[in-house]
């Protein structure tokens, strides 16, 4: 309706206005294109957790926002990466170049998204990163193009590393995946082990990707550590806690705890194997009203499925890369980054947050142990709330992570 | 066997006439090709360059292989691995050396040459299924080898943002187009250079080791010497493909090393035609086309793949280009 109200008006301001007015008039309520693309894992390891629920968060975040009455004409695409920094490369490159995408969100995977990093600062556009675990994206290889949403691995090893150590797990036996990220997480959670003043008893190497853990489980069972750390991702995540399962190493006392754990791999373990695994996430869907709302609506889109962190984070990332583009009225990535980075954020999954230089979203990340079978009232839910931990102790302080845009 | 030898390129007894009338058609091949090349950055849809740098890499790929099976008649299960090792010196030299393109392209090539040469010494001692084998062990190898070292291949993230130095220090690289002449340049060198072998009396011998070793060991021939000297240009040319993937995508990645880029080689290889000159151009082009356009499939696209090569298999047994050839009744 305004609409017209407003071409009517500027029908009659053009019979006394030049022809410049009117059409820059006429200009302003063309709405505004915004293409974003969710790139992310659709049929592989990471499938659940990211995949078409990302997408349907996304289109959630432009339906919520109400972006066709705000000047917006949002269109949401998606592709599959498979994982691989080279199709996720190839895919970056065509949708900038030949599609006319303007934000890339999600990006599972840290290899993929180091080199999705890459392309969206070269043809300056914006990347809105959910999924990826390293926090190298707003370290060294940090982007004035870039903001990392949901989580990063210093976070992960802060949640679970600190807090399990105050609460008196003090004793670490490392299950290490042998290849750069589970020596990274590694590294990273003995380190604020060390600090909260706890110790490292040992840790072991298994092959990558791996089935058999058993001889593994054994040393760390022997090594009578209090918290047996699960430096690994995905399947080997699975395979490791089902194993620990087996051994009945929780029943002897001792305490799992998963570096890179998701809700929906609690899910697929079930609580019977899961139960007593500590692990770290920014969101839970049973936290408060609004994520209960939301994940309610989400749920009823996706078979029952409750949505993941990541998922939420491309939710509550999206929002804010719409409320700059309706602000600025425009694609021009600079101008929005520029705004998101100058506005507080607000959705209802992560609360009020901000985002700072080096692209790092600022929210609370909480400790959540899974609960017993007998403790849970119905189906997903699975975590007890341990601890929060607000966000300046959560995300590595801005000053340490080496990144160069904030040194400059 | 016999199926490769009567699709495959002249044979000796062919007369001098039909001879020069095959090397006229190729030629007209050859030029329609660069021709061909020069205009296609200009069509809309397949002409982003991008794409078309990464199919003629993996054109460069499939001929090396070709080379080795439809010529040598020597299966390799691991060429993932000199390509992949190539790719990654290239982009190491590139990124952490500041060499220009044409001198870590050298490298990365060179790298494959002294790779090929390694494991083909090995490998050429057992025939058939147990080469195949070999190639596949050693390959794997290297593909753990890159795993653990990521000091030198950056693990599992790869070697990303490889810069595009200026070529011969000189000619900027800067925009996709002119890299595309670069990588098109070096496909067609790489493409005459295999056609020359082929036709050259030692192509004639390989092609007798294929077809009857015995008889070609009886002849005086030192048939482990041609297989070795096949095996190491053929990786070498391998190199030459997986070096320039690097410089023109800019990454270097544990995909490149990894025994299902081997696979795929060999897919690409068939679906186009083993022991034709243009065959595996056309595969490639295929098989990389499917794996772009048909990216919104996700995970089918592996179902597509694999359901276009049983067609092949039971339809075109000889491949695409194989059968217009016996169309034509012209070796291609």
């Amino acid at each position: 309706m305004s609409y017209f109200r407003m071409n009517r008006r500027s029908l009659m301001a053009g019979a006394a206005a030049t022809a410049f007015t009117a059409r820059s008039m006429a200009q302003a309520q063309q709405p505004v294109n915004i293409k974003i693309g969710v790139l992310n894992d659709r049929s592989g390891l990471y499938a659940d957790l990211t995949g078409e629920g990302s997408a349907l968060a996304a289109r959630m975040a432009v339906e919520d926002f109400g972006a066709a009455a705000k000047g917006l004409n949002v269109q949401i695409v998606s592709a599959d990466h498979q994982n691989k920094p080279d199709v996720g490369a190839n895919i970056a490159r065509q949708w900038y170049d030949n599609d006319g995408v303007d934000a890339i969100a999600d990006v599972p995977t840290s290899s993929v998204a180091f080199a999705v990093n890459q392309i969206t600062r070269e043809k300056n556009k914006i990347m809105l990163n959910s999924g990826a675990a390293s926090s190298d994206l707003t370290g060294a290889q940090c982007s004035p193009n870039t903001v990392h949403w949901t989580y990063d691995t210093y976070a992960l090893a802060q949640g679970t590393g600190g807090a399990m150590v105050k609460a008196g797990g003090d004793t670490w036996f490392f299950l290490t995946a042998d290849y750069a990220f589970g020596h990274a997480l590694e590294r990273d959670t003995a380190a604020v082990v060390t600090k909260a003043g706890g110790r490292v008893v040992g840790a072991v190497r298994t092959p990558f990707p791996g089935t058999d853990f058993s001889s593994f489980l054994l040393q760390a069972q022997s090594s009578r550590a209090k918290v047996i750390g699960l430096a690994n991702a995905g399947g080997d995540t699975i395979n490791s806690i089902k194993q620990a399962a087996e051994f009945g190493i929780t029943q002897g006392g001792q305490k799992l705890a998963g570096l890179l754990v998701f809700v929906t791999d609690v899910h697929a373990l079930g609580l019977q194997t899961a139960q007593g695994l500590i692990l770290t996430e920014s969101f839970y869907w049973d936290l408060n009203d609004g994520t209960r709302a939301f994940s309610e609506r989400f749920a009823r889109q996706r078979g029952g499925n409750k949505p993941t962190m990541v998922q939420a984070g491309v939710y509550g990332a999206t929002l804010h890369y719409l409320k700059a583009a309706a602000a600025t009225k425009s694609r021009d990535a600079t101008a929005n980054m520029a705004w998101m980075k100058g506005n507080q954020t607000d959705d209802p999954l992560f609360g009020k947050g901000t985002i700072r230089a080096d692209g790092r979203k600022m929210h609370p990340v909480y400790l959540f142990e899974v609960k017993k079978p007998s403790e849970s009232k119905g189906p997903w839910d699975y975590y007890k709330l341990i601890a929060t931990l607000p966000a300046e102790e959560a995300f590595r302080p801005i000053a340490a992570g080496n990144c160069p845009l904030v040194r400059a | 066997m016999a199926d490769i030898a009567a699709t495959g390129s002249p044979s000796i007894s062919a007369s001098p006439k039909a001879a020069a009338d095959n090397a006229a058609l190729h030629r007209m091949i050859f030029i329609g090709l660069a021709a061909t090349l020069l205009v296609l950055p200009f069509i809309p849809v397949i002409g982003y360059p991008f794409f078309l740098m990464k199919v003629l890499c993996f054109a460069l790929f499939a001929c090396a292989f070709n080379l080795m099976l439809g010529y040598g008649g020597l299966l390799s299960f691991g060429h993932a691995a000199y390509f992949g090792l190539a790719s990654y010196v290239s982009a190491y030299t590139a990124k952490h050396w500041g060499l220009t393109p044409e001198l870590s392209i050298l490298l990365g090539t060179a790298s494959g040459a002294v790779l090929g040469l390694a494991f083909g010494s090995l490998a050429i001692r057992r025939q058939g299924i147990y080469f195949a084998m070999i190639t596949l062990a050693l390959a794997q190898m290297v593909f753990f080898f890159s795993l653990q070292t990521p000091r030198f291949t950056g693990g599992e993230d790869g070697i990303q943002a490889v810069p595009r130095n200026n070529l011969f220090g000189l000619i900027p690289l800067g925009s996709d187009t002119s890299t595309y002449y670069l990588v098109a340049a070096v496909f067609l060198a790489g493409v005459a250079l295999i056609y020359r072998v082929i036709h050259s009396p030692f192509g004639q011998v390989l092609k007798a080791i294929r077809d009857n070793e015995a008889r070609a060991v009886s002849l005086g021939y030192r048939v482990n010497q041609y297989k070795l000297a096949v095996f190491v240009l053929s990786a070498t040319l391998a190199g030459l493909a997986g070096s320039m993937k690097a410089i023109a995508v800019q990454l270097a990645s544990l995909t490149d090393v990894h025994w299902s880029m081997s696979g795929e080689v060999v897919l690409m290889t068939l679906v186009g035609g083993m022991g034709t000159v243009f065959g595996p151009i056309i595969g490639a082009a295929v098989i990389i086309s499917m794996q772009n356009f048909l990216a919104g499939l996700g995970a089918w696209v592996t179902v597509v793949q694999g359901a276009i090569f049983v067609v092949c298999v039971l339809i075109f047994r000889e491949g695409i280009v194989g059968v217009i050839g016996k169309w034509i009744k012209r070796p291609l």
